[in-house]
């Protein structure tokens, strides 16, 4: 698949997508959409580039093992849970604080914090399994 | 009681989760950082032992101990419920994981760290505890769902061809049983529309004349039972718990079935008490059938992992006796029991590695002359041996003197003769082994010298078995309470719903 046209689509299409999918994730509070289905745009966007210009491309741009991302989603996931701990309420309770950022509030939250670990299990996990059939394609 | 401040000690029922999945998430994370996979592993489920005692130790004072997740108000809520049963089973399990993960210093090597032996570990005890904490069904597939996929991961760890076999059969008929229970599930929400386990104890008493009830509670025995490998859906568990790496067979000998068995006792025996007694019969039969040819199979093997995978099959028997009669005596019989097998199938797995890295074989055939090598492996393996036979001073006698006077006073002549004649017939299986392992001499080539990386922790996992065998009257106290939270599901639904319900 490395034609002329898709080598020199594929970055913008890359990167328009995993913008899309962060749109997605903090979207998914109130409308359709969330971590789930924000993390399968965003390894959709990996496995694109992948099969644009290699898996090794890919590995060395994401930097960390996906395993690792997703992995680290999990505990992001776990410890907003956690934080409920400290204010007498039960585990995975949301907890929200509005600061205001440039005269605007800002409402952030445990719930976002759990949506976002969602978000990076499910690119860790999916870019995995992607980008371990491609290499198998390559040989 | 649900919108007061929760208190830092109510945190006790969702503790050993929590630890166990952050820690599983940490290891995934670093996990080429090999060194300190096994002790970041091992610390993090000495914690979790530790808070599950103290979790125990709370629930028996002060009754079943109730979070409800995101402060949702049951039903709708997940609640997590720790009462005597499920805490009890959580911390055995925990206990014997942590003697794994000691053993496995020395079982798993550098590649099964690199594929993720560690990370698997603890998810799979996240799993295996959510499983015993939960207080909805639902949410009790969901953690079956989730220590089903790390086993996965630990049965194909090496990824030989006979794994890779062993894993297919195991993969298949697992998921089979959970369509089944996933079925039984959503049988049951159709017609209850409530997934809380205290509610639905609480409505069935309703709903009997409308609802498919006995349908879904035999759904749930036939599911439970496949999970628990009892008779006639135990063939996946002796065709693939010889295949995988050692401590992972004992993970899996020692917990993966009593979690089936706790389910049993869980949706028959707290939920469903009218339907169990209904189904009494078919359950005798099938835990006569299950001892007795779980007994007869492990009399058969020439490899001793396939002889523990039958005698864990026959264990099962035993504990559906318990169930089949369903009073409290009885039920605690059977709690004690899980808990003794728990124990002792985990050190007969590990005794078979133990054997193998003296003896350089799993086959009876090739073994012989290892009292001359090791006399302090011959003496652990003979406490276990007895142990698993049933006999004093290991902790297996006191569960089947119970269960064996329970069936006589039910009147069940042959549940009595079966659990006795398994115990006759384990014996001499083990006996056999130990024959032709220990004391044959041996005909080609010297047996090694068992290592203290093998034998200790052997001897830390007989430090429960041998105070259960000697000093019971602790264990039996807790099994009781865990029995009576189970025939009389009261103070369980009390714990959920304070109020009186809705």
């Amino acid at each position: 698949m490395r034609t002329l046209i898709f080598r020199t689509a594929a970055p913008y299409l890359t990167a328009l997508m995993l913008l899309f999918s962060v749109f997605v994730l903090l979207r998914g509070h109130n409308e359709p959409g969330g971590g789930f289905i924000g993390g399968l745009i965003a390894a959709s966007a990996f496995a694109i580039h992948g099969i644009a210009f290699g898996v090794p491309t890919v590995r060395r741009a994401i930097h960390f093992h996906p395993i690792a991302v997703s992995g680290f989603g999990l505990l992001l996931a776990a410890l907003s849970g956690v934080v409920s701990l400290a204010f007498g309420v039960p585990f995975l309770t949301g907890i929200w604080v509005s600061p205001s950022l440039l005269g605007m509030s800002v409402d952030l939250s445990t719930v976002m914090v759990f949506d976002i670990g969602v978000y990076l299990v499910v690119v860790g996990s999916i870019t995995s399994i992607a980008l371990g059939l491609e290499d198998r394609e390559d040989e | 009681m649900l919108l007061e401040p929760v208190s830092s000690g109510d945190w006790l029922a969702i503790a050993p989760v929590v630890v166990a999945i952050a820690l599983g998430a940490l290891l995934l994370m670093f996990r080429h950082y090999l060194r300190w996979q096994a002790l970041i592993a091992s610390g993090g489920l000495l914690v979790m032992v530790a808070s599950n005692a103290a979790l125990l130790h709370r629930v028996v004072a002060e009754g079943p101990l109730v979070m409800t997740m995101g402060r949702w108000l049951p039903p709708f809520g997940i609640s997590f419920v720790a009462d005597t049963l499920g805490a009890s089973f959580a911390l055995a399990a925990t206990f014997v994981a942590f003697v794994c993960a000691a053993f496995s210093v020395v079982d798993i090597d550098t590649t099964g760290r690199r594929y993720g032996f560690y990370p698997f570990l603890m998810l799979m005890m996240a799993g295996v505890n959510g499983a015993f904490l939960t207080g909805d069904i639902f949410n009790l597939y969901v953690w079956f769902e989730v220590f089903l996929i790390a086993s996965f991961g630990l049965l194909i760890l090496g990824s030989e061809r006979a794994q890779i076999d062993g894993a297919a059969k195991y993969a298949v008929l697992n998921l089979l049983a959970t369509a089944f229970f996933l079925i039984a599930t959503a049988l049951l929400y159709g017609s209850f529309g409530t997934l809380n386990m205290a509610d639905i104890a609480m409505k069935a008493g309703g709903l009997r004349g409308s609802a498919p009830v006995t349908t879904i509670a035999a759904l749930y025995l036939f599911a439970f039972g496949m999970k628990a490998a009892a008779f006639p859906v135990n063939f996946w568990l002796p065709a693939s718990y010889h295949t995988p790496r050692l401590v992972t067979a004992a993970l899996f000998g020692g917990l993966l079935t009593k979690i089936g068995v706790y389910a049993l006792l869980r949706s028959l025996g707290m939920i469903f008490p009218l339907e169990r007694a209904q189904l009494s019969g078919v359950i005798e039969w099938v835990a006569i059938a299950t001892m007795l040819l779980g007994a007869m199979g492990a009399l058969a093997q020439n490899d001793i992992r396939r002889t523990a995978g039958f005698l864990v099959i026959s264990g099962v028997g035993v504990m559906l006796a318990g169930l089949a009669i369903g009073d409290t005596v009885a039920i605690a019989g059977t709690v004690l029991y899980a808990i003794h097998s728990m124990l002792a199938m985990a050190a007969l797995y590990l005794l078979a590695g133990a054997i193998c890295q003296a003896g350089g074989s799993f086959l009876l055939s090739d073994l012989g002359g290892l009292y001359r090598a090791s006399p302090l492996l011959t003496a652990v393996a003979f406490v276990v041996f007895l142990t698993v036979a049933s006999l004093p001073p290991g902790s297996g006698l006191w569960p089947k003197v119970i269960l064996v006077g329970a069936s006589i006073e039910a009147g069940r002549a042959w549940l009595s003769f079966a659990i006795l004649f398994t115990g006759l017939l384990t014996t001499i299986t083990l006996g056999r082994v130990f024959i032709l392992a220990f004391w044959r001499n041996r005909d080609h080539g010297e047996a090694a010298p068992a290592t203290a990386g093998h034998l200790a922790p052997l001897v830390v996992l007989l430090v429960p078995i041998l105070l259960l065998g000697l000093a019971p009257e602790e264990f039996i106290r807790i099994a009781d309470g865990a029995a009576l939270g189970v025939t009389d599901s009261a103070a369980y639904i009390r714990a959920v719903f304070p109020a009186g319900g809705q």
